[in-house]
């Protein structure tokens, strides 16, 4: 149930702050870093009107922090950034795994390795889906592929962080946060902005017992429970996974493609399709958990393989664990500093096609 | 058999949890946990009280106090207590951490949480080394002190002076008190509660920033005795970190 309202035209980074504020989000925490700005320039006066509080913090470390006392007390609370300030916001995000706390935090990727560009790329899948701090971890990411997924990922974010207690990663690029598109924005009713009514520090009120939020576990076996229960979340996320598929029912070829390049080789899958060349498109939209068992079912039924990234190959390995027992898959790489166009993927994609 | 008439004149603060501390003989740590107690009891504080606990000896200050706490990465505290005041800004905050954590790994967030003049407490415990880790050189321990990493004692021309933390945090905007007291003896003891009551009633009355240095003893790591350690306080740390308050808006009249 949704209260809709009328049209508008915004960017994704737009969408994504509206999202949020749709979501009820209490708290954002911020830094400048292109391509992502937006977020916090749109927050920074609209989450007070909204009786939220914001905070332009020292670093991307203060501001991952923050959010992690912010989560603590249950207010539902988020930071953006992009993908060198992501690396850095890393350690708090460890913790926060570590000690189940929710927060939703935002990566709109530029290119690297280092200072790389200010221009789109997919080179931080691995950190996304991998748990990208230290320790053994992993947290919910979620990748749009339009301005209007933008906006309705954010608010199922802000659910999965608080339901599961877990950092939820929404995952877009330079691509997706500075595209403007029409969407239409909702508001989710019932949400539940108390979440942590039975585990939040909020005070010992009601001469309750003290609560106790942390991540060190020196007591014997203690710290072996607390990861052996978070591999337990993470196990009971594997029936939360979605995925778009796009012709694929009769589709000799599936390309497997997420987030801007799902939506660029799914261009390139029109065109094939008017030509009567029988390929379908597979996008990813829960990175993690990652849609094995439908990308499987693809397998199981002949079809062969093409996975392309802006990257050099890494959600490729996730491809391959999800088929591997079937057939393997091809792979096309847009190196990231070259912005895609469709007509760059259709070579890579007849070949694969014609088997050569 | 004669009857005892008993009066009990000295007893554990109702926010002190009843149970042995993991700190060493002579440790301050316990003198400054049971200050705050006694702080958390007489302005009845300790039921509205969020804790942020920090990385070093004193991360289990969350087992000794009754209050909601929550543990913030090395240095990270004032910043993850931003995130608790602002989404609890009717809830008491306040940090406690050693001279690694806040004036090393954890200077910026320190110098932003106060300059944001963030309505929130820091207790600051120095005791002018790493004491959780083994003794290592913290960046206020004083020059020719001899530690681990300092075997030669710590030399100005390479490893830099002590850095005196409470001078520079009364120096910026947002702060409202900012004062240093020291733990090695009961004239000390009792200045020092004085300045965490004043940091606290700061906070309480949302006017800003209140920081409150605690010079301590860590016999352990000094290889002193408790007596030596009390004694090194007053001869060497006191003359190079000189006790009082350094910032009272109140006092000054004016507004942060």
């Amino acid at each position: 149930m949704s209260k809709t309202s009328e049209r508008i035209f915004v960017k994704g980074n737009e969408a994504i702050a509206r999202g949020a504020l749709a979501a009820k989000c209490k708290c954002f925490f911020g830094y400048p870093i292109t391509p992502q700005n937006d977020i916090p320039e749109f927050m920074s006066s609209a989450i007070i009107k909204a009786g939220g509080d914001f905070v332009q913090a020292e670093s991307e470390v203060a501001a991952a922090n923050m959010l992690l006392g912010a989560g603590a007390t249950g207010v539902r609370a988020m930071t953006s950034s992009s993908s060198p300030g992501i690396a850095l916001k890393q350690e708090a995000i460890s913790y926060m795994a570590g000690s189940e706390i929710p927060a939703v935090v935002v990566n709109m990727t530029r290119g690297g390795p280092g200072l790389g560009d200010i221009g789109p790329s997919q080179g931080d899948y691995y950190q996304s889906t991998r748990g990208g701090g230290h320790g053994d971890y992993r947290h919910f990411t979620l990748a749009p592929g339009t301005v209007q997924e933008a906006y309705d990922l954010t608010i199922r974010a802000f659910d999965i962080a608080y339901e599961q207690r877990t950092p939820v990663l929404i995952l877009g690029d330079a691509i997706l946060g500075q595209m403007k598109e029409p969407i239409v924005p909702w508001e989710p009713e019932n949400i539940d902005d108390n979440a942590g009514r039975d585990w939040a520090i909020d005070g010992r009120t009601d001469g309750r017992e003290k609560r106790l939020i942390k991540s060190l576990f020196l007591e014997e076996g203690a710290l072996a429970g607390q990861n052996k229960k978070l591999q337990a979340k993470y196990d009971s996320w594997k029936g939360m996974t979605e995925a778009e598929q796009f012709e694929t029912e009769d589709a000799d070829l599936i390309i497997c493609a997420y987030g801007s390049i799902g939506r660029i080789a799914k261009s390139a899958v029109r065109k094939f399709r008017k030509e009567g060349k029988k390929v379908g498109l597979f996008r990813p939209i829960t990175l993690y958990p990652f849609p094995e068992k439908e990308l499987k079912a693809l397998a199981e039924q002949g079809k062969r393989f093409l996975t392309i990234e802006h990257n050099l190959g890494q959600m490729i390995d996730d491809v391959r664990l999800a088929i591997r027992t079937i057939t393997d898959s091809d792979f096309y790489p847009v190196y990231p500093g070259n912005l895609p166009t469709p007509d760059e993927l259709e070579e890579p994609i007849l070949n694969c096609l014609e088997g050569k | 058999m004669t009857e005892m008439n008993e009066k009990l004149v000295f007893d554990r603060p109702e926010s002190v949890i009843d149970r042995p501390t993991h700190y060493c003989p002579g440790c301050h740590h316990g003198i400054a946990h049971r200050l705050i107690g006694e702080l958390l009891d007489e302005m009845n504080l300790a039921e509205n009280t969020l804790l942020v606990t920090s990385i070093g000896c004193s991360v289990f200050l969350y087992n000794y106090l009754n209050v909601d706490a929550v543990e913030a990465p090395h240095g990270r505290a004032p910043a993850v207590a931003t995130g608790v005041k602002r989404s609890r800004p009717d809830k008491f905050v306040f940090t406690y951490q050693g001279d690694g954590d806040l004036a090393s790994i954890g200077m910026a967030e320190i110098m932003h949480a106060a300059n944001r003049g963030e309505k929130m407490c820091v207790v600051f415990v120095n005791n002018t080394v790493y004491g959780m880790t083994g003794g290592q050189m913290a960046p206020t321990t004083m020059i020719g002190q001899v530690t681990t990493t300092t075997p030669a004692g710590r030399c100005q021309t390479h490893e830099g002076a002590p850095i005196r933390m409470t001078e520079i945090i009364a120096s910026l905007g947002g702060v409202a008190f900012a004062a240093r007291g020291a733990l090695n003896n009961v004239a000390n003891i009792k200045k020092s509660k004085k300045y965490l009551k004043k940091a606290f009633e700061f906070q309480l009355n949302n006017t800003g920033f209140g920081f409150v240095e605690l010079l301590s003893g860590c016999p352990t790591n000094w290889k002193m005795t408790p007596l030596q350690a009390n004694e090194r306080i007053e001869k060497e740390m006191i003359p190079y970190f000189p006790l009082g308050i350094y910032k009272d808006v109140s006092e000054e009249g004016g507004v942060c």
